[in-house]
């Protein structure tokens, strides 16, 4: 029995239950179906489709990842419909390119996908991003690219998710980065201790905007004089 | 022979409205007497630490023995800083404003490898012990410290808190960073603090 036996599809009559797949080979376990339909639907643009311990990876032309993304997204054969991971990978080989991954699950079909698209070395750090399909992809792009310096074409707000936004030492999984940073440590101490926690709070995000209007009289003619809301 | 009750009950007699209750003291025992069995903790936990930490405030170790059952979650109204876990270079500012936020008398215990020293974590992120940023008082090594360790660490503050003398000013002077790096102590002295195995130049435990 392969692992895709068992899953009712949305349209089907079968009622199996979801149910642990066991025995899975190391290699050459059947496919998740959507790799034989993304090689129909784009042929050119995929490049090799691998299945380990069950798991399908499907290697995408960066160009084109996007719309075979929206593709599996919107399709009612594929209904991949939640995003759980943007992650990326650099190899310690300096010849094997930067890789850009997506977890993808479709709940209605029980079937997990990861995309994987390869940016040549030598070209820019840039992407699409799928924040248009998946509003997850925020965050998870925001610290792809804080860790990885990788820029997401399309992103509403890409900045620094997990170090300051003035950190400016670098991208700090990338294999150039050293393990203790590039500055010594009272450097590092000097400029973390520089950045101001409040810097981004402002009047838009927080709650208190929500509630503006029934604040008191004399709060909010001090609030809109630009007094900061903090202790 | 006991069991009679002694005939002159005068010897031993309390009278308030015939006496004055008093007791000679020094006020320095006094005042410490009081602050060291009072002290409200502010617990900073960040990590595996503060599980210990709640482990020795709840009733097993019960740390309401020595006068901190009450956690002070605003700084404004904290003793004794308890930071109990690794502190990441984002949270160093944020802990300073803690302890700046806190009233004197203050103390700070620094709890676990990774709060005193940096750790297993000597990496990018990480502070390499928060006496960096602010002054510590007592160290508890462990990773993480049993509650066993961390009342030791207490009990030892609370030794110091008695040892204090009214006196001497000096020790209770809110210690102000240098205005132009927000350091307390000299940056040469973090770096050395900072990487006993190299810097970051020159890394000696690692490849890269």
């Amino acid at each position: 029995m392969s692992r895709f036996d068992v899953v009712s599809t949305g349209n089907s009559t079968s009622t199996g239950q979801p149910a642990t797949p066991k025995n899975v080979p190391h290699r050459g376990a059947p496919a998740n179906p959507a790799a034989k339909a993304l090689q129909d639907k784009f042929a050119g643009a995929i490049k090799r489709v691998d299945v380990v311990w069950g798991e399908t990876t499907v290697y995408i032309d960066p160009a084109s990842v996007h719309e075979a993304i929206q593709w599996l997204h919107d399709d009612p054969s594929q209904q991949y419909d939640f995003l759980s991971d943007v992650t990326a990978v650099e190899y310690r080989d300096p010849e094997v390119p930067i890789e850009v991954v997506w977890h993808l699950r479709s709940l209605p079909f029980r079937r997990f996908l990861r995309i994987k698209a390869q940016i040549p070395k030598g070209q820019p750090l840039e992407i699409d991003s799928v924040y248009d399909l998946y509003r997850a992809a925020d965050w998870l792009e925001r610290e792809v690219y804080d860790m990885f310096g990788i820029r997401f074409r399309g992103h509403p707000d890409l900045r620094r998710i997990l170090m300051w936004e003035q950190y400016k030492e670098g991208f700090p999984l990338r294999k150039d980065f050293p393990l203790r940073g590039r500055f010594s440590r009272s450097e590092q101490l000097r400029q973390a201790l520089a950045q101001n926690p409040e810097a981004r709070y402002s009047m838009e995000e927080l709650t208190i905007a929500d509630a503006f209007a029934e604040l008191p009289q004399d709060m909010r003619e001090r609030l809109s004089k630009g007094e900061r809301t903090g202790e | 022979m006991g069991l009679t009750a002694p005939t002159d009950n005068q010897v031993v007699s309390y009278a308030p409205e015939s006496q004055e209750g008093w007791v000679a003291t020094r006020l320095d025992f006094l005042v410490n007497w009081a602050r060291a069995n009072s002290l409200w903790p502010m617990p900073f936990g960040t990590a595996c630490c503060a599980i210990e930490f709640m482990a020795t405030a709840a009733s097993d170790f019960d740390l309401a023995r020595f006068g901190m059952e009450r956690m002070s979650f605003s700084p404004r109204q904290a003793d004794v800083l308890i930071c109990a876990g690794r502190v990441p270079f984002k949270l160093a500012p944020i802990i300073r404003r803690i302890w700046q936020q806190m009233p004197q008398p203050k103390w700070c215990i620094s709890m676990g490898a990774c709060a005193s020293s940096g750790g297993m974590f000597d990496n990018y992120a990480v502070v390499q012990g928060i006496d960096t940023i602010i002054p510590v008082d007592v160290y508890v090594p462990g990773c993480p410290p049993r509650p066993e360790g961390l009342i030791y660490g207490i009990r030892m503050l609370q030794e110091k808190v008695k040892n204090e003398r009214a006196a001497d000013k000096g020790t209770r002077d809110e210690m102000e960073p240098d205005p132009s790096s927000q350091l307390y102590i000299p940056p040469s002295l973090i770096d050395e603090l900072g990487e006993p195995f190299g810097n970051s130049v020159n890394q000696t435990r690692s490849g890269l």
